[in-house]
């Protein structure tokens, strides 16, 4: 391959300087403030306070949350995303936006909005009452948090599946057909196995935010209870004990770096057998 | 050739970048004021109101003919307003923060955060009420202007509420309207709730007492129904909730959307009240850029009219003698509003010396933070079905994965 010129790599040096100055410097300063007390003194005290029975709840619930909202994204998304590249290119194109137009809207007045939906007495109450069922309640409860989060996240698993699909070569799914291959035995053998790197970015793109999510917490669970990007943002934000709040996101992110690897390892490794 | 246009425009892009943010360096005749305040907490120009930024706008031009631009921008608490200066964001030339937070600016580990004032600049000042001034928090007067001040009292709605349960902080604590009650989401507004309720000093140091009021809390977190701020507003009003401790001005703002809702001051066995008062006061932090502006700022929101329209538009009681004396300002409130923000019976300086918030220390704050962490990790509220559920993913993943495991190693065998 033809060395790149000076000219051709200046493109890639506004990325360049943005990463180092907003990523690789900010983490830097976390795994500082991680490291030290409120004087600039090393320490690993902040790590200690964080072995406490509570904190251990807290990562757990974060992770089985986040994890539920991933394969109820999962399990929505793969379908929706299969029948979209199956339509006509000018359909995908058109659902492709639908999908997408959620996103046009902020984040906060989404999550702010169910809040409205799922009141006792509140829009679907309201709506449920007038054919006399209800009032159910919906909102405050953990699974008004992880709708929160399915809704606020499957545009991201649907992506990258849809993706991944649409680029599915269809004469592997005839030769499967040809060679005698029922519909079942051709998802699964066929279409699965080739669509798993969409499936693996999707996962990730939805697992990482919604285990760090505070927001939705906040509004759809009342407040009650604390996911772990809850915690950490009330250390920056009214604790003010930087250190701490770094300490967590610090381990939050070794987590997330973990599971991604096993993550990836998953990919690497089946994927072999399909090749 | 596209490339190098490409790269070209993009290089074009981060000069323009660059450029625009030195220009802020040149001294221009225009002088930017940033004022950094409470959300909805100006009169900012709608329904008809004046728009007090842009009015001290006209009247620094006329005045000192000098373009004047107020860059405007709102928190939505102290501890967020402390944060983002403790941060090292500077440029701000005025903020208004409530009492204590003053007092943890003035006694800042880092140095005194808040300039001087220069009360020659400020001649206005002489209307603010004599019980507004010299509190605790600015004892010498020196760093700051009281904006507003108020009381924390309990909202209701009478539909649900009976009459007789009315009138202490047991309110809150009743397990008969279990799931009506909404809690503060911020530490030392919802201990200040149980330590009003025990007779504890919500000042206090005592670390016993501060669990105690930690207690109280856990004892109530199956009663509430969500701990909140702002939306207090919504949920009180579309009657969601029945019970929320909030401040008198905002009780006065959401009674106009809902006829239902009514609110009492706690009072003890005697009929005192007892409850949290708070002052907000315009300060200048250290950094300004224009000081001088900034003092014709502070004394331009004690003039009459934008006074005035700030106290209409708030409905918080204004400590300026140009506002609460003035016939048409108490015509606009009513009986009632007046009544609720200006109690005849309340004796300021005893229930603020002895009910407001008074700054902690570092370390208490680090001790309070913690009991309310405690009181957020707790979850007897949340049952464990996300737990099971969770559970039997995982169990049904993994036994995926081990029947596809085996199959996969038969299928070899019959290759080989």
């Amino acid at each position: 391959m033809k060395k790149r010129s000076l000219l051709g790599k200046a493109p890639a040096a506004p990325y360049l300087v943005w990463s180092v100055l907003f990523i690789i410097a900010p983490l830097i300063f976390v795994a500082y403030y991680a490291f030290t007390d409120k004087n600039g003194n090393f320490t690993t005290a902040n790590f200690g306070s964080l072995a406490t029975a509570e904190y251990a709840e807290i990562f757990l619930r974060s992770a089985c949350f986040a994890f539920l909202a991933t394969i109820i994204c999962l399990v929505i998304a793969y379908p929706v995303a299969y029948y979209i590249s199956k339509t006509k290119p000018k359909t995908q194109k058109i659902l492709m936006v639908l999908v997408m137009l959620p996103m046009w809207m902020n984040f906060l007045i989404r999550t702010y909005s169910w809040m409205a939906i799922l009141e006792d007495t509140g829009l679907l109450n309201t709506a449920l009452g007038y054919i006399g069922l209800g009032p159910y309640h919906m909102i405050n409860t953990s699974g008004a948090v992880i709708l929160g989060m399915v809704y606020n996240f499957l545009p991201y698993m649907i992506l990258p599946i849809y993706t991944s699909l649409s680029k599915l070569d269809p004469r592997l799914v005839e030769a499967s057909a040809d060679l005698g291959c029922n519909a079942t035995r051709t998802l699964f053998h066929v279409i699965l196995p080739l669509s798993r790197s969409g499936i693996i970015s999707g996962i990730t793109m939805v697992f990482v935010p919604s285990i760090s999510t505070f927001y939705i917490s906040q509004k759809l669970g009342g407040g009650k209870f604390d996911l772990i990007g809850d915690t950490i943002e009330r250390q920056f934000q009214t604790a003010y004990n930087y250190n701490l709040g770094s300490a967590i996101s610090f381990v939050l992110m070794i987590l997330i770096i973990l599971s991604m690897t096993v993550m990836n390892r998953f990919g690497e490794e089946e994927g072999g057998m399909v090749a | 050739m596209k490339k190098i246009v490409f790269s070209l425009l993009l290089l074009a892009l981060l000069l323009a970048t660059i450029l625009s943010f030195s220009s802020c360096g040149e001294t221009r005749e225009k002088i930017v004021l940033n004022v950094y305040n409470w959300g909805e907490y100006i009169s900012d120009g709608s329904e008809g109101s004046l728009d007090v930024n842009r009015a001290f706008e006209k009247y620094y031009l006329d005045t000192y003919g000098v373009e004047m631009t107020v860059n405007y921008t709102t928190y939505a608490s102290n501890e967020d307003l402390y944060a983002k200066l403790k941060s090292g964001a500077t440029g701000y030339d005025i903020i208004i923060p409530s009492d204590y937070m003053i007092q943890r600016m003035i006694e800042d580990e880092d140095g005194n955060m808040l300039e001087e004032l220069d009360f020659d600049n400020i001649p206005n000042y002489k209307y603010i009420a004599e019980h507004c001034k010299g509190l605790g928090y600015d004892p010498e007067e020196k760093y700051t202007v009281p904006y507003t001040y108020g009381m924390v009292g309990v909202i209701y709605n009478k539909k649900v509420v009976d009459e007789e349960d009315v009138g202490t902080w047991a309110l809150l604590y009743n397990e008969k309207y279990k799931g009506q009650i909404l809690q503060f989401n911020n530490s030392r507004d919802a201990f200040g709730t149980a330590m009003y309720m025990l007779g504890i000093d919500v000042n206090t140091t005592d670390m016993t007492k501060w669990n105690a009021a930690l207690d109280k809390l856990v004892e109530q977190k199956p009663l509430v129904q969500s701990y909140v701020m702002d939306e207090i507003y919504n949920k009180m009003e579309g009657e969601e909730a029945s019970i929320s401790a909030y401040y008198a001005g905002d009780y006065l703002s959401m009674a106009e959307n809902n006829e239902n809702l009514a609110f009492f001051y706690p009072t003890d066995e005697n009929g005192e009240y007892v409850t949290n008062i708070f002052v907000d006061a315009m300060c200048i932090p250290k950094g300004c850029g224009n000081k001088l502006a900034a003092e014709r700022y502070i004394n331009f929101m004690l003039s009459k009219e934008a006074a005035i329209a700030n106290a209409e538009y708030i409905y918080y009681a204004s400590p300026n003698s140009l506002v609460y004396d003035d016939p048409e300002y108490q015509e606009y409130m009513g009986e009632e509003g007046m009544a609720l923000l200006y109690p005849d019976d309340l004796d300021f300086a005893k229930v603020y010396d002895q009910y407001a918030y008074e700054n902690l220390d570092t370390e208490m704050l680090q001790e309070v933070n913690n009991l309310w962490e405690q009181l957020k990790v707790e979850s007897a509220s949340l049952g464990n079905g996300v737990y099971i559920a969770c559970g039997v993913l995982v169990a049904a993943l993994i036994a995926f994965f081990i029947v596809s495991y085996v199959k996969k190693l038969r299928r070899r065998r019959y290759y080989w």
